[in-house]
């Protein structure tokens, strides 16, 4: 919505009672880490309300009161409690100070309807809060993950090295014991034997049968679509189980190669859905007018049909190969000590010898996993929007 | 001239006629409906062609292992193919509380139980039965020791009858053929020939019956699953035993007129025999162990004798079979009951704050401006796309007593030291591992079926004087019911199959019945019954498939899903 509504300055009434409410709540937090909540609560009241009126009715220059705000309660978080406290004093300052700015000038008006009551305004913020809470809720367990893999001790938590940002309680220990054992070594690389061969496999058959899928006439199609989507239905324990116990009858139990079946048939739903989401878009009449000037079928399907739903093909191909990749109940149960995967090691890490090399090993993957959401973003955007592919 | 005119008209008469009633054709001549009929065949045809790989790996690779899973749950061979003779006898028996079986059974019960052990097989189906009833296990164990002694009553008068019954050569003489004889004298284990197949004597089977039956299991025996020389081999005391019931037998009279090899031995045993101590079967199982003498065991043979059963299934339900039909399980043995319904409460647990949490997200992600949504999309997607191992870690490392949330709140004051929120390895851990690791899939539909939702509606609701949350709640509500409805069932269907994340933070008393499958799976290998409790969890997810192809259709499937 665009900035319709006029903004003005409130009276001091208003804001300082506000930052004192919003002061108290950090005093709070501040106060019970040093021993008295209430008292906490006074003082961030009584120094954030006079702080807010300080920097607005008598600084007023806006550029150097947030500096000096930032830079004051810095220091005072050092003087209370080292470099950790002055960053969250410096934190706080610069909170504060905008926030002041923001309620004295009316700014949070601006992009709101101009006829919201006061009542729905807070609402509005209020709701953005919850909902910022929860996009930390999302994130949060993925960003803890990655400065506790530096940590220099064996410890599953920030120690108080760590918070001082001690340079001697980081280290990249954990990720030398990942690139020095044989047994994470020898996972990764069954992993990236048993990901391409599934991938491979599911994205060729699932190829093909996405195109005849996509014929017009096509008989059963429903009861074929519901066999073929089924692996991604089932519970994997239950195609774990069916598939242990199939596959011991067959011999296949314990090999590489009833991994790679499993985890293939596994995949294939990924590679059916993307692919025929992209045919959907795609121009029948091309590949007749291929056939009209003499190309044969094979020719028709690698010079037009396939780079034009390649970016489906490629995406349905990342999704089987994650799925492969990031396997573990399946593999658990079909393989054997030999086909031990990446995250079948991660599994047994958590289960019984807790490491922090698993913290290692999770910060890579969180790399990896970043890249492959930005191949997908990319191929997503640069294809016609995937029907029933993850909006946005 | 008017032939050739006759002739026209004749020719056009005909193409007139066939222009009016005959079918209209296409280029190459045939009729044109035939000819698109072809047509329609061979697109279908070729369309199958493209799928069939696909299909056939799938049904190889997937179907077939879910449809041996759901075989397993009721098959029930092991049973009858390791007690054949004793299921058989048993159906004689009445079955009643407190009365035991008549003296074949327990006859039948010593061949049966004299095979298996050689095969190794007793200790097998002691365990298959031990989940029926506790204490079977060791039973068969201690039958398997005890049974040699039992034949050897037999094998020891013979023997000290005449000496000839010792040698397993001159039972080879008596029941085997000349033909096979004269082979297995030539055959050489080194020489890596395969040993001649025995061959029973014409007309023995006869004479002999249950010898030559006895002689046949044993001589496959030998030369198959021990590959020693059968010629070379004595018999086993089951043997004897078996000789002696037809030299006392019905054939005990054309045994008199017996005139083959060995003729003189036969007929000094057959005068002998019948002055042999016998063996009373019943007293000694009873002496192995005194449960042969009571009836619990003997009921849970016959119960399970079938060759299907629905005995994992009850048992799967906390029921069990009895001899007045299915019945529960005492309370205190009731595991089952208890477990599904405290996956289905904690499945629903978790679709409801996923609901709770998924719902503001999607909503502020579907009204923000595209640019900002598309960055604030990327702290769904994110999760969404890391690794399931490394989402679970971080809550294992997350929620420890000694783990980042316990230390914060205690460096907050929230909670004291000594008291430290017990978050982990119980419910409440796999209720937040779980709902963090599903909420994207309750968001990503959610998104979508929100963006479809014009924000017009909503104003024109405000603008006719509803307030926030009348236009919310009867407007906006009902049109995103849709993406809940969707949202819901996937996050369920998930949940409800879990295995990984309830495995590493739910405890003793946070797992699912996945958890229990595995258990009986890798440690228990009660197979029979992981499979029965599979099949049950595969109804309801399907059930739930159904529903969700209902509701939102199957070829709208979200990614992810």
């Amino acid at each position: 919505m665009v900035a319709l509504t006029p903004i003005s300055r409130k009276p001091v009434s208003f804001y300082v009672p506000v930052v004192a409410a919003a002061g108290a709540v950090a005093g709070l937090f501040v106060g019970t880490a040093n021993g008295s909540g209430l008292l906490g609560i006074l003082i961030g009241a009584v120094i954030m309300g006079a702080l807010a009126f300080v920097l607005t009715q008598i600084v007023k220059n806006e550029q150097i009161s947030r500096w000096a705000t930032i830079v004051a309660l810095g220091i005072v978080g050092f003087l209370m409690g080292g470099i950790p406290a002055m960053l969250i004093g410096a934190a706080f300052g610069w909170f504060f100070s905008w926030f002041s700015f923001w309620l004295y000038e009316g700014r949070y008006r601006a992009k709101i309807p101009p006829y919201l009551t006061p009542g729905q305004v807070l609402w509005h913020y209020a709701f953005r809060v919850i909902c910022g809470a929860i996009f930390v809720f999302l994130i949060t367990p993925i960003l803890v993950v990655m400065p506790l893999s530096f940590n220099a001790e064996n410890f599953f938590t920030f120690t108080p090295e760590m918070l001082r940002f001690d340079p001697a309680g980081y280290s990249l220990k954990h990720y030398q014991d990942f690139f020095n054992s044989s047994d994470w070594q020898g996972a990764v690389w069954n992993s990236l034997k048993i990901a391409p061969a599934a991938t491979l496999l599911s994205v060729s058959f699932g190829t093909l049968a996405a195109i005849g899928l996509s014929q017009p006439h096509v008989p059963f199609r429903r009861a074929i679509m519901a066999v073929l989507i089924s692996p991604m239905i089932v519970p994997l324990i239950i195609s774990a189980a069916g598939m242990y116990f199939f596959y011991s009858r067959v011999g296949l139990q314990g090999t590489t190669l009833g991994v790679i079946l499993a985890h293939a048939a596994l995949g294939i739903p990924f590679v059916i859905i993307t692919v025929t989401a992209t045919l959907v878009g795609f121009d029948r009449s091309l590949t007749r007018a291929a056939a009209n000037m003499g190309a044969n079928p094979v020719t028709t399907f690698f010079r037009v049909q396939m780079p034009l739903i390649l970016p489906g093909v490629i995406s349905g191909g990342l999704f089987a190969f994650i799925t492969s990749f990031d396997e573990v109940v399946v593999v658990l149960f079909v393989g054997s000590a030999g086909q031990k995967t990446l995250p079948w090691q991660m599994f047994t890490g958590l289960r019984e010898q807790i490491s922090p090399t698993i913290l290692a090993v999770a910060t890579i993957l969180v790399g990896i996993s970043i890249c492959l959401l930005t191949v997908v973003e990319l191929l997503r955007r640069r294809s016609e929007r995937l029907r029933g592919m993850s909006p946005g | 001239m008017s032939d050739v005119n006759n002739a026209t008209t004749a020719l056009d008469a005909e193409r007139a006629e066939k222009e009016y009633s005959g079918p209209m054709l296409a280029a190459d001549g045939t009729p044109l409906k035939r000819s698109l009929n072809r047509a329609l065949r061979r697109q279908k045809l070729r369309a199958l062609l493209l799928i069939a790989p696909l299909l056939i790996f799938v049904l190889v690779t997937f179907i077939a292992p879910i449809a041996d899973m759901l075989f397993r749950s009721v098959e029930n061979e092991i049973v009858q193919d390791t007690l054949p003779r004793t299921t058989e006898a048993l159906e004689q028996w009445s079955g009643e509380d407190g009365t035991t079986p008549d003296a074949p059974v327990y006859k039948a019960l010593y061949q049966d139980i004299y095979i298996a052990q050689e095969r190794k097989l007793h200790t097998r189906l002691g365990s298959r039965l031990n989940y029926e009833l506790t204490g079977a296990s060791s039973l068969f164990r201690k039958s398997g020791r005890g049974v040699d002694d039992i034949g050897e009553v037999y094998q020891d008068q013979f023997e000290d009858l005449n000496e000839f019954w010792k040698k397993g050569e001159n039972w080879n003489e008596v029941l085997g053929s000349d033909a096979w004889l004269a082979q297995i004298k030539d055959w050489d284990k080194s020489a890596g020939t395969p040993q001649p197949a025995f061959e029973m004597r014409d007309g023995i089977a006869d004479i002999f019956p249950q010898t030559a039956g006895y002689y046949m299991i044993f001589a496959d025996f030998v030369q198959n699953e021990d590959e020693d020389n059968l010629y070379k081999e004595d018999p086993w005391p089951l043997i004897y035993s078996a000789f002696y019931d037809d030299l006392t037998g019905d054939t005990a009279s054309v045994i008199a007129s017996y005139s083959g090899p060995g003729a003189t031995e036969i007929a000094e045993a057959a005068a002998a025999a019948t002055g042999f101590e016998t063996v009373d079967y019943k007293e000694a199982f009873t002496k192995i162990d005194k449960d042969w003498g009571a009836s619990p065991i003997w009921g849970t043979i016959r119960a399970y004798s079938p060759r299907f059963t629905n005995g994992y299934f009850l048992n799967s339900i906390d029921m069990q079979k009895s001899a007045d039909g299915a019945e529960f399980r005492p309370e205190n043995e009731r595991i089952y009951g208890t477990l599904f319904l405290r996956t289905l409460f904690m499945s629903v647990c978790i679709t409801l704050s996923c609901i709770l949490l998924g719902y503001p997200v999607a909503w502020i992600l579907a009204n923000l401006p595209a640019r900002t949504a598309n960055l604030l999309m990327i702290l769904v997607l994110l999760p969404f796309w890391t690794s399931l191992l490394v989402r679970t870690s971080a809550w294992k490392v997350m929620l420890q007593q000694q783990g980042v949330v316990n230390d914060t709140l205690v460096w907050l004051g929230v909670v004291a030291d000594d008291s430290r929120l017990a978050l982990i390895n119980n419910q409440t851990g796999t209720i937040i591992a779980m709902t963090h690791i599903l909420l994207p899939f309750m968001i990503l539909p959610l998104y979508s079926v929100m963006k479809t939702v014009p924000p017009s509606y909503l104003r024109a609701a405000k603008s006719l004087g509803a307030t926030n949350w009348t236009a919310f709640w009867r407007v906006y509500f009902p049109q995103s019911v849709p993406g809940i409805g969707a949202g819901s069932i996937l996050v369920f269907i998930l949940s409800i199959g879990y295995y990984i994340t309830p495995e590493i933070v739910g405890g003793t008393t946070g797992t699912f019945i996945s958890n229990r499958i595995a258990y009986h799976i890798s440690s228990s290998l009660n197979w029979g019954l992981a499979a029965a409790l599979g099949a049950i969890l595969l109804a309801v997810v399907l059930g739930l498939y159904y529903a969700y192809d209902k509701i939102v259709g199957i070829d709208n499937v979200k990614l992810g899903g």
